[in-house]
């Protein structure tokens, strides 16, 4: 029988309880229903729209404890076509904050990267407010495994 | 929790490495430039050597840590090149010394250093690696005490002494003094298993070089790129760490650091990566 | 780990007008205060709570940081260059010290 990686890690996957993490001690983890709740905040109410904000995170991290990811909003940055704040949450982390990003007109591009932890696999979310108070919203999955040595 | 989780853990382990599957991957072929210098992650292996190339663990490891490896500024492992150049150039002790005060500047004095490690120190007639060269320096010209293991300063210092090899091929000379017969006493270690999980070196990092143990791509188990900025820690992990972490995962008693076991492993496991550039500080998962 | 120390990563010239990337690394454990020690206690957080970035006086960027930043915090962002100047970059740690780096550019 031949298994390909991606079938070798979602056999893993499923074993897969706690990355070791700088959270492994934690034992409630947030939930989906939190991270929504700070969307709701953030974007005042509405919904926010899929479109011009990108989240950039690798599909299986090597490591949760260190995970790139990048975000960019397709913005001019002058005017009234600024980007204000990109709020990173994480809902499957003990706490669903990240980070929280402010643009400014000098920021020139509304892009930022950084490293940041994941308790377990989970969905990444960005969520992108502009100075008229639309909001973008962009989600990627990002796969934590266990590794075999000690992970 | 952690304890039944290491538990389960293994015993896929021992599955794993027990039935002749799991998911083949080859490395990447791939360049890994640090700072316009070409690091060697590929090379024909030395005369007597099992395999007939060695590659960098960098080979194995997934684009995103390929690519903090590959930039200097980015990669976490150069904070603690920075601290150890602070060390270097730091008086301490009743000597009123500091390193740069008997060997100048590092980049000039310390360049090719880490690549020839481990050597062979007659007057302790046993190998000595960086970390117990420094210690001797302490002790004997600074009046100093020897570092505890794995103390933070004798991770960054030893980070800061081999990072001044970057690029340079790792080469012993095992005529020194009684340098081939630690080689030997190495050999026999890397290849015997022990544990209760009954695994040498060599069942992951000959046998199953390339193959996945769980999530983790097993690589040949280079020393050339030690100290390694590990994701899972966060900090610098030094050669000795792993090794004990790599015995200790076995389910075997593990050897103290820099004791006859593990000094005869740190020759024979150098020797193993001949040829491979010194990549220190590597990053690793 | 020693006192935190920032590096930071810009162009030493730019155009007027020019959008220049900044890259920003500080060595830092970034305690979550979600770990325990080997005695079962919590270890208290300490981490990083947040950067910030002016030009000139003006900011450009910053952020807001929670536990779940990695240790040896990066960040890279981008900043619009009109005139010559000094960028201020600080660090605010938890425990009420704050860690500051400048550098300059000059526009040509």
């Amino acid at each position: 029988m031949n298994i390909n990686r991606r079938q070798a890690l979602g056999l893993s996957a499923g074993a897969v309880a706690f990355a070791a993490t700088g959270f492994s001690a934690l034992p409630a983890l947030a939930s989906a229903e939190d991270a929504d709740k700070r969307i709701a905040d953030f974007a005042g109410g509405k919904t926010p729209e899929a479109g011009k904000l990108t989240l950039t995170a690798p599909e299986i991290a090597e490591n949760g404890n260190t995970v790139p990811i990048s975000v960019s909003v397709d913005s001019a940055m002058e005017g009234d076509d600024v980007v204000e704040e990109v709020m990173i949450l994480a809902e499957g982390n003990p706490n669903p904050d990240v980070a929280t990003f402010r643009f400014s007109e000098a920021s020139g591009t509304a892009a930022a990267t950084t490293r940041m932890r994941l308790a377990k696999t989970q969905n990444v979310i960005a969520v992108a407010r502009m100075k008229d108070g639309t909001t973008y919203i962009d989600k990627k999955e990002v796969k934590v495994t266990i590794g075999g040595c000690g992970g | 929790m952690r304890h039944s989780l290491a538990i389960v853990g293994l015993g896929m382990m021992v599955a794993a490495l027990q039935m002749p599957l799991t998911a083949q991957a080859d490395p990447v072929d791939d360049a890994l430039v640090i700072d316009d210098i070409e690091m060697v992650t590929r090379t024909k292996a030395p005369e007597g050597h099992p395999l007939d190339e060695v590659r960098s663990g960098w080979l194995y490891r997934e684009a995103e840590t390929r690519e903090l490896e590959a930039d200097s500024f980015q990669n976490p492992g150069m904070l603690y090149v920075e601290q150890g150049a602070d060390i270097w150039n730091r008086v301490e002790g009743p000597e009123g010394k500091s390193c740069a005060s008997c060997h100048n500047d590092a980049a000039e004095t310390m360049k090719g250093v880490g690549a020839n490690y481990p050597k062979w120190d007659a007057d302790a007639k046993r190998p000595i690696n960086i970390e117990l060269q420094v210690d001797k320096c302490r002790v004997e010209n600074m009046g100093l005490e020897a570092y505890k293991f794995d103390a933070a300063e004798q991770k960054a210092l030893t980070t800061y002494i081999k990072n001044q090899s970057l690029g340079e091929p790792v080469k012993l000379d095992l005529s020194q003094g009684e340098l081939q017969s630690w080689w030997d006493q190495g050999k026999e270690l890397y290849y015997t298993r022990t544990g209760q999980l009954n695994f040498a070196c060599a069942s992951c990092h000959e046998a199953n070089s390339g193959q996945y143990i769980r999530a983790d791509h097993l690589s040949q188990g280079q020393a050339n790129g030690f100290p390694v900025y590990r994701l899972k820690q966060a900090d610098m992990v030094s050669l000795h760490n792993r090794f004990r972490g790599c015995i200790r995962d076995t389910r075997a008693e593990t050897p103290k650091a820099f004791s006859d076991e593990l000094m005869a492993l740190e020759v024979y496991v150098t020797w193993r990566g001949t040829g491979l550039s010194v990549e220190t500080p590597s990053v690793r998962q | 780990m020693a006192t935190p120390k920032p590096r930071v990563k810009l162009p030493k010239t730019a155009s007027a007008g020019e959008v220049v990337t900044i890259k920003t690394l500080i060595s830092h454990t970034m305690e979550s205060g979600q770990r325990k020690d080997s005695d079962g206690k919590v270890i208290p957080r300490q981490i990083i709570n947040k950067f910030s970035c002016e030009f000139n006086g003006a900011p450009v960027f910053s952020c807001d940081i929670e536990p779940a930043i990695s240790a040896n915090p990066y960040f890279e962002f981008s900043a619009k260059v009109k005139e010559s100047g000094t960028f201020k970059f600080t660090w605010v740690d938890d425990d009420g010290s704050v860690y500051e780096d400048e550098q300059t550019i000059e526009v040509k």
